[in-house]
Parts: structure tokens; C-alpha cells; sequence
């Protein structure tokens, strides 16, 4: 049960999303210099983001935000923090 | 200058007043937009040949300067800034855009209008650059962009209620399809009278502020109609092929070779065309001179040496024409997109993908194609390992030293011959050479995080004519100039110091030349790599730019013998070891024999620091395996 509770608990980040599948922006926890640039790119909180194709092999991965897609590592993209 | 004299006090602040003194003044518009809003296809299109490329005092940042024709024979100067999404000045190219739009650049006025272009297919979060541009008061026009876009995609927007709400004037344009520029060309003329922009009826948000700016946007585009277009089909669909697990990699295996293909066999024929018209107008121009010794300056020393450097002009351009076709088309970011993760390995990234190939053309176009790494440690390790790639300027000295010294053996049937071996391992060598170095410089000084790879993938669009070949003729300026300057220079001098001095009035034999006693000189130092004080020479002569040995080469031993490139592979021949001939290919692999290169890197790094680094780090190293090449294949052959 605890277990499951934890699971639960714990923000999903960009990572996790599913081809296909979007989610709704909380927070980039990432140092201010990047954080802003990608603001820049569309990744502003409270947006939608939606998982795209992905390079080869998995990584780096696109996300499609505000009318664009992005690419990101995936070290960037699972500091970006879904509601 | 006529505006300096007697209102200094006034042409601070205020705007060009209509009248007289205004008529005089040079007329400054700047173009300021979002990367990939088609900032530099508008350029383009209104400048057309008549731009040239510059750099703001103290800053790396390139800008381009073109005039705009008016009616009436009024000229407009329009300034191509760097793109940007907002004037925060926290990267040198937003320092840059923010300084020229404040009017404090040094060298350059504060600008009398802006022309602000947006993608209009994603106006909503370009609007965000809108609020800090408009709150500069400079009169601006709003140029939306890809309006052909919108239209096919379903998009709409209310433009007469979105320049109301802005209180600035609105056109909507296709750049690359030249729609709707007429209203850029009014707003220009008028401009240069000097109308005071109204105020915008929506309050703009504080500034600095992303989410702020981004709700301001939205409520604009709500305000005024704004529908955004559905997603771009065509991309979709084509990305699910490029981007696919096996068939992407397959693509992007084939146009790497592709390019290969078109430096290689593509450009010969165009390259002999040039080689044919430089010899036959060197012959030309020898008969029409009367004087032994001028012709002997003009078609030996001045045409034979720059010949030598222009006759790799097709080849260039032909480099050019593809990288523009995979820039413009899109593809570029989905080539740097599947090779990040191999990059990566090396400490690199993706979007150095794209300056190394770049290298392989020319170092100095690559090393400023790096500006597109906003990373400052990824962009300046990309910089240091880019002379490492195999330029065409290596080519000719390879070409001449293994046919010279390569036996023409089959070595897998009919596939590959031993020449092409030996050409494909010196490419080996010298992409090994810049990936080690590569990881070096990133585990070492140049340590960042992983991070901050992020990179914007644009929609495909059919790339036009026009830019492409703007970019070509712009290419082919920067390269005929260095030959016209540089190389020229390089030439002449050589000619003169391998005629002097007189002997009862006539040049001495090579051997007793002043060039000679200079190659004498360095021999102690070259002798353990296997060359001889005529290589010397050429390896002095070759750091204005590696090609130029072959002319030295050609000079110093034409003069002995007279005789084309068969001769001199005969006379090298006799004249090297193959530990010697090998040495020459792996110095030549490994050196930074080029000026320019230098030339770019010291500006683009922005100081002394880091050319210097590179200059000895490539000679040690290139001295040192050059020496173990001679020892090694001395013991072998």
C-alpha cells in the first residue's frame, strides 16, 4: 500500500510521458539561465506539453509546446515537472 | 557626418524631424525577430545584392547591412539583427539586439524605425518579443510572416483590430513568396519622416517577466481574432519518416554521403573547367606582356598562385549549395537531432553536427556556422576541433603527395583503389585526431552540463532560389577576396624572394635565392620529420593558407624545370622519402596552416587566448607525429 502511495506522491516529469500523450507544465527545475531559455522555447508553467517522435535510439526526445516542438535530453527534460 | 554638425544636443533622443536636414541624414531601420521567423529571407528580399556582412566593435556577433531602394532614389539602410526571443541582455546576441535598439552601439545610430517580424503561425508565443520591442518607442511595424502558412493551415487573424490593439501598424507578408511587401516599402518611406508610433491600447506587461509576457500574448491574440493554424501535416508526415528508427539513420548515412560524393566526384569537372580557363588565360596574358621579367611575375609567380587557391571555388560553393538546401529545408535540425546521441559520446552535442561538416569544406565558414550553440564551452570546444576536419584547402597537397608517392593499386577489387585508401585515411585521421581532442577538452577545461541541449525543430519548407544563391554569391565573395588579398600577397612575395638577388642582372638559380637561404634556415628543425629546405619553404609559405605550398612547390621546382603537376609529382619523387612524403600528409592532417582560420577563431572567441592555445596544440602535435611518421615508415620501407 505504502508503496503505491509513494508512486502516487511523486510528480511525473516530461520523461515519463507516452508518445502521443500530453501533460500540463507545474515547474523547471533547472538553473535560471536554462529555465528561461526554455520558457523562451514555449515550456512556460501552466502549459501543455505533448511527447512527440524521438531521435533514434530514444534520446533526444521532441515535445511539442505552444505551437512548436523542441528537443530535449533526456537530463533536461526529467527536471521539467508535470502537475 | 552632415548630422553631427550643429544638433548634437537634440539627436539623442528625438526622432528625425520631416524637412531638410532629415533628407541628408542616413536612414537606419533594424529587422528584429524570433530565430526562425524568416528574419534573413526578408533581408533578402529587400536588399538583394545590396548588403554586406560586419561586425560591431568589441562584440563576436555578425550583423548584416543592406540598403533598401525607395521611390524617388531614396535609400534606406536596414541592419539584419541577431534573432532573439527577448531583449533580456543575457547572451551576447540579445546584448547585441538590446544595445542597436537602445542606440548604444558604438558605430552604428540608434535605429529611426523597427521592422519587428513574428512567425505568424505562431504568433502567440512570438508576441512575447512583441512587449519589450514595442516599449522601446521606436516606430515599428509588425511584420507577420508565413502568411501563405496560416492561410493553407486553416489559421486566421483580425490584422486591422491587431494593429489597433498594438497601436502599430500591421502587415502580413510571405517573405519567401514575396506577398504583401508593398506595405513594408510604404511604412519605410514613411518611416524615414519620422511618425511618432501611437500608443498601444493594450497596456504592455512588465517586461523581463516570460509567463507575463506570454499571458499578454494569449489575451492579445483572443482580442483580435487569432486562430492558430492546425499543425503542419507535411512535417508530420515527414518526420515520421526521417525521424524513423531505421529509415532516419538511413537518410541522414545517405546525405552525409551525398555530400562526400559532391565535393569529391560532382565538383571535378567544374574544378578542371577552372583549372583549364586559368592556364589558358595565364598563357594568354604571358604573350601579350613583352618584358621576360614581368611575365615571369604575372603568369608564374601571381597567376600560377592564385590559380592554385581559386580553382577550389566550385567545389565551395557546391559545399554551400548543400548545406543552404539542408539549412533552409529543415532538415539541418533533424540531421543535428539524430546526431546528438553520438556526439554526445565525445562530450559534444548535436548542433555541433553541423559546423564539422561544415569543416570539411572550410574551417572558417564552420567555425561561424558555430554560432548557433548557445553553450559557450560546447561552442568554443567545437571551434578548437573544427581545423582538425579535412578542408579542401588539405585536398590539393594531398592529392599531389599520394600521386606522387601512392602507388595506383587495386586494393579491394574494383571498390577501392590504394590512393583512395590512403585519401580516406588521412579524412580518418583527422576526425580521430579532433574527437580525442574533443574529449580531452570536455573532461578537462571546457567541463558543462548536460543540460542544455535544446533545439527548436522548424517546419519543412521548399528552399528558394533566391536565398540560396544570395548565399552563394555572398560565399563566393569571402573566397575570391582572401585569394585577391592574402594569397595574392603570398605569391608575390614568394616571386620576389625567389628572384632575388640579381646576379649581373639576372635572377640567381632557386639555389641561391633569398627564399632559398630562408629554407635553409628552418632545415635543422624539419630535418627530423624527412623533408628537405625546399618543403621548408612551402611549409612557411603554407601558413597563410595550406593550399598555397603546391604553388611554392610549383614555383620552386618550375623554376628548376619547367613542367605541369606531372612534373612536379616527378620532382617531388626524386626529391622526398617515403617516410618524408608521409610525414608531409600527417603534418599537413594535423597543423593549423591557415590564417584565416586564426583570423576567425580570434574573433569569434573574442581574444588572443584561444587561437594562440590551438596554434601550438595543432603544430605540437602535427611536428611530433610527423616525426614518429618518418621514423616509423623508414624502418618499414
Amino acid at each position: 500500500m505504502q508503496v503505491i502511495f509513494k508512486k502516487k506522491s511523486r510528480a511525473k516529469n516530461l520523461t515519463e510521458l507516452k508518445p502521443g500523450e500530453a501533460g500540463v507544465l507545474d515547474k523547471l527545475d533547472l538553473p535560471e539561465d536554462d529555465a528561461q531559455r526554455l520558457m523562451e522555447l514555449g515550456f512556460v508553467p501552466g502549459h501543455s506539453v505533448t511527447r512527440g517522435l524521438s531521435a533514434p535510439g530514444g534520446d533526444p526526445r521532441v515535445f511539442r509546446v505552444d505551437g512548436s516542438e523542441v528537443a530535449l535530453r533526456r537530463e533536461t527534460a526529467s527536471r521539467l515537472i508535470l502537475r | 557626418m552632415g548630422d553631427c554638425h550643429g544638433c548634437p544636443a537634440n539627436s539623442i533622443a528625438t526622432l528625425p524631424l520631416p524637412g531638410p536636414t532629415t533628407a541628408t541624414r542616413r536612414h537606419v531601420v533594424a529587422i528584429v525577430g524570433p530565430p526562425n521567423s524568416g528574419k534573413s529571407t526578408l533581408f533578402n528580399r529587400l536588399t538583394g545584392l545590396r548588403q554586406k556582412v560586419a561586425n560591431f566593435p568589441g562584440v563576436t556577433v555578425e550583423h548584416r547591412m543592406g540598403r533598401v531602394k525607395l521611390e524617388q532614389g531614396r535609400d534606406v539602410h536596414v541592419v539584419d539583427l541577431p534573432g532573439v526571443y527577448s531583449l533580456t541582455p543575457r547572451t551576447e546576441d540579445e546584448r547585441v539586439t538590446h544595445d542597436v535598439l537602445s542606440g548604444q552601439m558604438k558605430g552604428i545610430p540608434r535605429p529611426d524605425a523597427v521592422l519587428l517580424i513574428l512567425d505568424s503561425t505562431n504568433l502567440s508565443r512570438h508576441l512575447v518579443l512583441a512587449a519589450p520591442v514595442l516599449s522601446l518607442g521606436l516606430p515599428t511595424l509588425v511584420i507577420l510572416n508565413m502568411a501563405d502558412d496560416l492561410k493553407s493551415r486553416g489559421g486566421e487573424l483580425n490584422v486591422a483590430e491587431l494593429a489597433m490593439q498594438l497601436g502599430s501598424p500591421v502587415a502580413l507578408v510571405s517573405a519567401a513568396k514575396g506577398i504583401g511587401l508593398e506595405k513594408i516599402f510604404q511604412f519605410l518611406s514613411g518611416a524615414t519622416l519620422g511618425a511618432a508610433p501611437k500608443a498601444p491600447l493594450i497596456q504592455l506587461p512588465v517586461i523581463q517577466d516570460i509567463p507575463k509576457c506570454r499571458a499578454w500574448a494569449t489575451h492579445i491574440g483572443n482580442q483580435t481574432g487569432y486562430h492558430a493554424p492546425a499543425p503542419p501535416l507535411w512535417t508530420r508526415r515527414l518526420d515520421a519518416f526521417f525521424l524513423h528508427a531505421v529509415g532516419g539513420p538511413l537518410v541522414f548515412l545517405l546525405v552525409v554521403v551525398a555530400v562526400f560524393q559532391t565535393i569529391f566526384n560532382g565538383a571535378r569537372p567544374l574544378m578542371d573547367a577552372v583549372q583549364t580557363a586559368i592556364q589558358a588565360s595565364g598563357q594568354w596574358i604571358g604573350h601579350l606582356l613583352p618584358n621576360d621579367a614581368l611575365r615571369s611575375l604575372v603568369v608564374d609567380g601571381i597567376w600560377k598562385g592564385v590559380g592554385s587557391v581559386v580553382i577550389f571555388l566550385p567545389q565551395i560553393l557546391l559545399l554551400f549549395l548543400f548545406i543552404g538546401i539542408l539549412e533552409d529545408s529543415g532538415y539541418l535540425a533533424r540531421a543535428a537531432l539524430i546526431a546528438d546521441r553520438t556526439m554526445a559520446k565525445f562530450g559534444l552535442q548535436g548542433k555541433s553536427f553541423i559546423p564539422l561538416l561544415s569543416a570539411y569544406a572550410c574551417a572558417v565558414p564552420a567555425i561561424m556556422a558555430t554560432r548557433t550553440i548557445e553553450n559557450k564551452r560546447d561552442r568554443i570546444a567545437t571551434i578548437l576541433i573544427a581545423p582538425f576536419m579535412t578542408c579542401s584547402a588539405r585536398l590539393p597537397v594531398y592529392i599531389l603527395i599520394i600521386a606522387a608517392f601512392i602507388p595506383d593499386k587495386r586494393l579491394l577489387g574494383p571498390f577501392l583503389g590504394l590512393r583512395a585508401a590512403a585519401m580516406l585515411g588521412l579524412y580518418i585521421l583527422g576526425f580521430v585526431a579532433a574527437i580525442l581532442t574533443a574529449r580531452l577538452l570536455k573532461s578537462t577545461v571546457l567541463k558543462s552540463t548536460r543540460s542544455s541541449f535544446m533545439l527548436e525543430m522548424p517546419p519543412y519548407r521548399w528552399p528558394t532560389a533566391r536565398s540560396l544563391a544570395l548565399r552563394l554569391v555572398d560565399r563566393s565573395k569571402v573566397f575570391l577576396y582572401r585569394a585577391g588579398t592574402v594569397i595574392l600577397a603570398v605569391a608575390i612575395v614568394i616571386w620576389v624572394l625567389s628572384n632575388l638577388p640579381l646576379s649581373h642582372g639576372k635572377p640567381p638559380a632557386i639555389e641561391h635565392s633569398i627564399i632559398a637561404r630562408i629554407g635553409h634556415f628552418v632545415e635543422p628543425v624539419i630535418k627530423p620529420l624527412g623533408f628537405n629546405w625546399k618543403i621548408g619553404i612551402g611549409l612557411i609559405t603554407s601558413l597563410a593558407a595550406r593550399e598555397v605550398i603546391v604553388g611554392t612547390l610549383g614555383t620552386i621546382y618550375g623554376i628548376q624545370d619547367t613542367g605541369g603537376q606531372q612534373g612536379l609529382q616527378q620532382a617531388l619523387h626524386q626529391d622526398l622519402t617515403m617516410g618524408g612524403a608521409i610525414a608531409l600528409l600527417v603534418f599537413f592532417a594535423f597543423a593549423m596552416q591557415c590564417m584565416s582560420t586564426i583570423a576567425v577563431v580570434r574573433r569569434e572567441t573574442g581574444g588572443w587566448f584561444w587561437p594562440a592555445v590551438q596554434f601550438a596544440y595543432m603544430t605540437g602535435l602535427a611536428y611530433i607525429c610527423a616525426f614518429l611518421a618518418n621514423k616509423i615508415v623508414s624502418i618499414w620501407a
